[in-house]
């Protein structure tokens, strides 16, 4: 009886290390859900995060290190849709005083230099060197990449005005718990 | 003619006697009309006509943009004032362009569109396209291009045009006298539509509270085989399209599916009249005939009234607003929408003005659920409002669409019945539109997705095509070298030779 116990005790202690060893060793090094964060990303790599591109920042919020209200070109939909992958608590507050917006071009002001051409990520912005530039609002997701490289500053980042269309009433008031 | 039952639904206090033995009279054209270029579902229409033009009666003023769409005309003739921003007839009060016409007075009408006279020798496109270009929608409110509705007999086999004249709503009473004073110009109507359906049968169905509407209609209907007029019970909302189906063909659409696919297609009794007035007669949708009701209304009428009137100078027809009034709405007092101001125009899906006081709009702060399960109850969609606006409270938007909300036609019997007056149906026009905003964010981050693949995609075709273009040009510079050092080398040898 007691050599019974004691050889399924020492079986199981010993399987036990193995196993735990082996996980040490065999460890998967990339998590797997950073490839699914990173799926629900624009992949426009603008960096306005912070991070270097969206896999980086896809890294931070697999482990958790960072809010998921940062991506400023995805808008709600991207945090409402990280929120749930992730299972934490989307306060997507902070991030609604932006709104969306889409670049615009000074015609004034451009020179035609090519440079915010090449950094558009979408290909939302059309021009040819030394001739005026203009952007494709529909193509525009606000990365505001363009903006920030523009020599002359004329590039600016204007709010899209709200429409009939995208209207809808707003969540009744909480004056009393139902 | 056997009915069917439908679920739920309220029995909500008429008013409807404010106004129902009220002849439809004709508002004066006013001084200025406003006309928004998009008084229908679908894409605005374009502006056919500059500031400053000087236009006829019946004129084209901005023609249909897009696949659903509906042109607009001048309702009298004078002079286009401006075509500018103006606050939209719409519970936003968010500006929308708006053409403004000022009258001259003379009432002149340009050259009529040619009468169709025998609509029944006509092609179905014929019919639809006259019907397009006299700028139809759907009149009973919901406001859809009816050319584009009247297409529907081409991909799907209709057996029935119902024509709805239930006039559900309490306190309206317009389709009721239209039905009474025109009833030949909507039996017309109908038959012209079903013919261009290719419909074989017409039914025409009004609530029993309008007996005289009924009579009428009969008679007038008795010289026309295949076209039935029956009465259906009194019962909120049985003017809902799927609802009146359902009541009268037994026949239950599916969600998300239109009322064609049980081959029945509905349409409201004004829009019979209108496309009466665009085959026969050659006439645009120019007017249309509105309820002007409510408490607070001196003296309530009902009235033809000139697309683009403003609401402001109804009322005064009316003999103006006391100050008991608590609300002004634009439709019935379930479905109606509040105005954001009474400058704003009166447009083509505009059924009624009510100006309503404290005890009819019947106001209350919501207090807690008590789970009666009344809303449950009346619901005439069978959903369960209690669950779907506890979902919404807690912002879980996905759980409510998975339980109905989209389902959900916004008839307010639920908000209407609640004993704790929670706004529920509120909560569902909240959750509609969010669910729909979000669903267009995520179509747009799914096209920026595309754009930067296919961005990525043609950087590493270039970047390839330049590598190759490298290795190669090294390739025939190497070549080259070898072919120069070859050719140097037997020279030079020759050379020593000779």
């Amino acid at each position: 009886m007691l050599l019974d116990v004691g050889s399924l005790a020492v079986m199981g202690v010993t399987l036990g290390a193995v196993l735990g060893t082996a996980a040490k060793l065999l460890a998967v090094p990339t998590n797997p859900i950073e490839d699914e964060i990173q799926a629900l990303l624009p992949g426009s790599q603008c960096g306005q995060c912070g991070f270097v591109g969206c896999s980086q920042y896809a890294a931070a919020l697999a482990k958790g290190e960072t809010p998921i209200t940062l991506c400023a070109p995805g808008g709600k939909a991207t945090i409402e849709a990280l929120a749930k992958k992730l299972g934490v608590h989307a306060d997507a507050d902070g991030h609604e005083e932006v709104g969306p917006r889409v670049a615009f071009i000074n015609e004034d002001l451009c020179i035609g230099c090519l440079r915010c051409i090449g950094e558009c990520g979408s290909d939302a912005i059309v021009g040819a060197p030394k001739q005026l530039h203009t952007v494709i609002a529909d193509a525009c997701h606000a990365c505001s990449k363009c903006f920030k490289i523009c020599p002359t500053e004329a590039i600016e980042m204007r709010p899209i005005p709200q429409t009939i269309a995208g209207w809808h009433w707003q969540k009744p008031g909480e004056h009393s718990a139902h | 003619m056997k009915l069917f039952p439908i679920l739920g639904g309220i029995h909500p206090e008429y008013r409807k006697e404010l106004t129902s033995e009220k002849a439809i009279v004709a508002l004066p054209v006013p001084k200025t009309l406003y006309l928004p270029l998009q008084q229908h579902m679908g894409a605005p229409a374009s502006t056919t006509v500059n500031a400053g033009d000087l236009v006829k009666k019946g004129q084209l003023l901005a023609k249909a943009q897009g696949a659903i769409s509906a042109a607009v005309h001048a309702p009298t003739s004078g002079r286009i004032a401006a075509i500018t921003e103006m606050t939209a007839p719409h519970p936003s009060g968010l500006p929308t362009l708006t053409i403004m016409l000022d009258s001259d007075g003379k009432d002149e009408w340009a050259e009529p569109m040619p009468a169709i006279n025998d609509p029944f020798a006509a092609a179905p496109a014929e019919i639809k396209a006259r019907v397009a270009e006299a700028g139809i929608v759907g009149m009973g409110g919901a406001t859809f291009p009816s050319a584009v509705k009247l297409g529907l007999g081409g991909q799907h086999k209709l057996e029935i045009l119902l024509l709805n004249g239930a006039e559900c709503e309490p306190y309206l009473t317009c389709d009721d006298r239209v039905m009474r004073e025109h009833a030949a110009e909507v039996v017309d109507g109908a038959r012209i539509m079903a013919h261009a359906l290719g419909a074989p049968k017409v039914i025409i169905a009004v609530e029993d509270n309008k007996p005289q509407a009924i009579e009428t209609l009969r008679a007038v209907a008795a010289s026309q085989p295949n076209v039935d007029v029956v009465g259906v019970p009194v019962q909120y909302p049985m003017g809902a399209e799927r609802h009146l189906t359902q009541a009268v063909t037994g026949r239950e659409t599916p969600a998300r599916k239109l009322t064609a696919d049980v081959g029945v297609v509905v349409h409201n009794v004004a829009t019979a009249r209108a496309v009466h007035q665009a085959v026969r007669l050659g006439r645009p949708l120019l007017s249309r005939v509105v309820t002007v009701s409510g408490g607070a209304v001196a003296e309530p009428k009902n009235i033809e009234v000139p697309l683009g009137t403003r609401v402001s100078e109804l009322l005064d027809f009316c003999g103006g607003v006391s100050k008991e009034a608590k609300r002004i709405i634009s439709g019935g007092p379930m479905m109606g929408q509040p105005l954001p101001s009474l400058d704003v125009a009166v447009v083509k899906g505009t059924s009624g003005i009510l100006a309503l006081t404290q005890r009819e709009t019947n106001e209350h702060a919501s207090s807690p659920c008590i789970r009666c399960g009344s809303c449950v109850t009346y619901c005439p969609c069978g959903l369960v409002p209690v669950e779907m606006a506890a979902y919404i409270r807690n912002d879980k938007l996905d759980l409510a669409a998975k339980i109905g909300v989209q389902d959900c036609v916004s008839c307010g019997s639920c908000s209407y019945i609640c004993p704790s007056h929670i706004p529920l149906v509120h909560y569902f026009n909240y959750a509609k539109g969010k669910i729909a905003a979000l669903d267009r964010e995520r179509r747009k981050n799914e096209q920026t997705k595309a754009l930067v693949e296919a961005h990525n995609a043609r950087l590493e075709r270039q970047a390839q095509a330049k590598r190759e273009a490298a290795a190669k040009a090294k390739a025939a510079k190497e070549a080259a070298e070898a072919a120069a050092a070859a050719q140097a080398q037997p020279n030079s040898a020759g050379g020593a030779n000779a």
